[in-house]
């Protein structure tokens, strides 16, 4: 590990001017990536800001109904709070879903938001890597790609964001509230990850010295018809190979209002926009939800390892579907 | 770059100055001399280094030390003052939840940490209908324990000594 100066944060602002103020300076929330990080070698700060104490720790229901999560919130007592667990149950399933009871003690709002890519080969300082370092090229597009992107990758790089809190977050439209040197501003949480086009490097569209201080969940009646589903190697305690995050509204045997994420399959939550259109309206049954499946797979382009991911993202997402019109969570 | 910090570790006050790499595994191992959290794989995929910071399970492995200045660490040692061992440790050595024993203090931090979670209403992925008050049958502890891994396999005698512990009313 590279050394590092380190200095814990008191008050936001200065946070946010002091990692302004030097390009190799970053913040540091439950350190469970940042850290593991530094080990590696991928991440070399000069300058490590704390900002694990500020008090960003709430989770504040909102006039009108919206839900503001503290940054610094712990993944393990926002998966764990009566209002998440009762209105929307697909964050708190994609959160419990993530990492391990350790891990999600430490880890953040925020934290999460921003852990990277478990690519083997970016998180490998001996081989070639885009995201790792622009321009020495892909070791996946080649390489062993399995657990790679099917949707929205480029030539530059193939990796997939490993979050599942986030794909969550995506389908329920809840906005990243970031404070920056010219104040605050709001970003809908699908426009807040970017797909790698040629600078695979850039996952979010946070500018150097940004810090995330809240997500907010608007007020929206139809998570509380809404699951998280996670395909993964093992039964526990694994990355996701595909995953889907789904809010389902019924009224007269027609689809009234639907929200689809899916997770593994793009190098950020992929909100399924498609498939949502093609529901809406649509009657409930089992021809909609294949039809919906296949339109939101159409333009899959899978690699040579992971050709498993279109009939397992569309699998998955019929049979989430069947569930919550059955009321099965 | 040096940092001083004081942490309060199984009862003992102790104040410590170490580089800002350190982690609090390290710091504890290393420069205080406190060997019941083992480094596996310290990249925070095993388990074995997990303590009780503050009350709640973790792994110390990927926390900086400089960042915990402050804490109340718990280790498998300190659950056993004098020697007393833990109503969980006694249900391990009761049921031969163990083979070569590396990842055991982890394994004890972390069910000692997982029964204050589910005391606290915490559900988890397989608890249905997130209900606060899970019944926390064998599936539950699989689910809860899957951040402790055990390369010797023990896991069907670790699994029995926690559901032995919880029907001792080791569940707090």
């Amino acid at each position: 590990m590279s050394p590092f100066e380190y200095e814990r944060a008191t008050d936001a602002s200065a946070a946010v001017a002091r990692v302004s103020a030097r390009p190799n300076a970053v913040f540091l929330g439950g350190g469970t990536n940042l850290v593991d990080h530094m080990r590696l070698g991928i991440a070399r700060p000069e300058l490590v800001v704390d900002v694990s104490r500020l008090p960003l720790r709430a989770i504040e229901r909102l006039p009108g109904g919206a839900v503001r999560i503290g940054a610094g919130v712990r993944n393990s007592d926002l998966a764990a709070d009566g209002t998440i667990r009762s209105q929307y149950p697909v964050l708190s399933q994609a959160l419990l879903a993530g990492a391990s009871g350790q891990l999600r003690n430490l880890a953040t709002t925020a934290g999460n938001l921003l852990q990277r890519t478990r690519c083997a080969y970016f998180q490998d300082v001996t081989v070639p890597c885009n995201k790792r370092e622009p321009g020495s090229g892909c070791s996946a597009i080649e390489g062993h790609n399995r657990d790679h992107a099917i949707l929205g990758a480029s030539q530059q790089c193939v990796a997939v964001h490993p979050s599942d809190m986030a794909v969550a977050l995506a389908a329920l439209d809840a906005t990243v509230v970031v404070l920056g040197r010219q104040g605050e501003r709001r970003i809908p949480v699908v426009e807040f990850h970017r797909l790698p086009g040629s600078s695979p490097q850039r996952e979010t569209v946070l500018e150097h010295g940004e810090l995330i201080t809240a997500v907010e969940l608007p007020a929206l009646p139809v998570a509380q018809h809404s699951a998280y589903y996670k395909v993964r190697d093992r039964a526990s305690y694994a990355f996701a190979l595909v995953s889907v995050a789904a809010a389902l509204q019924i009224s007269d045997g027609r689809v009234a209002d639907v929200r689809i994420a899916f997770g593994g399959l793009a190098h950020k939550p992929w909100r399924a926009v498609r498939a949502e259109a093609s529901l809406r309206g649509a009657p409930a049954t089992e021809e909609s939800y294949r039809r919906a499946a296949a339109a939101e797979l159409a333009d899959a382009r899978p690699l040579k390892h992971n050709a498993f991911k279109v009939p397992m993202a569309r699998n998955t997402l019929q049979m989430l579907l069947r569930h919550l019109t059955a009321g099965v969570r | 770059m040096k940092a001083s910090i004081t942490l309060q570790v199984d009862g003992r006050q102790r104040s410590l100055s170490l580089d800002t790499r350190t982690t609090l595994l390290d710091a504890l191992r290393e420069h205080l001399g406190v060997k019941a959290p083992k480094k596996g794989c310290d990249h925070g995929q095993c388990g074995a280094c997990t303590v009780l910071m503050d009350g709640r399970r973790v792994t110390t492995c990927l926390s900086l030390a400089v960042a915990c200045d402050g804490a109340i660490v718990t280790t498998a040692e300190g659950l056993a003052p004098g020697g007393r061992l833990h109503p969980v440790q006694q249900a391990f050595l009761d049921h031969d939840a163990l083979q070569c024993g590396y990842c055991t203090p982890g394994q004890i931090c972390s069910t000692v940490g997982m029964l204050e979670e589910a005391k606290a209403g915490h559900p988890s992925f397989v608890t249905q209908g997130l209900s606060p008050q899970a019944n926390l049958n064998d599936s539950e502890i699989r689910e809860r324990m899957s951040g402790n891994l055990c390369r010797c396999g023990a896991y069907v005698n670790i699994v029995a000594a926690i559901r032995d512990a919880i029907g001792k009313g080791a569940m707090p």
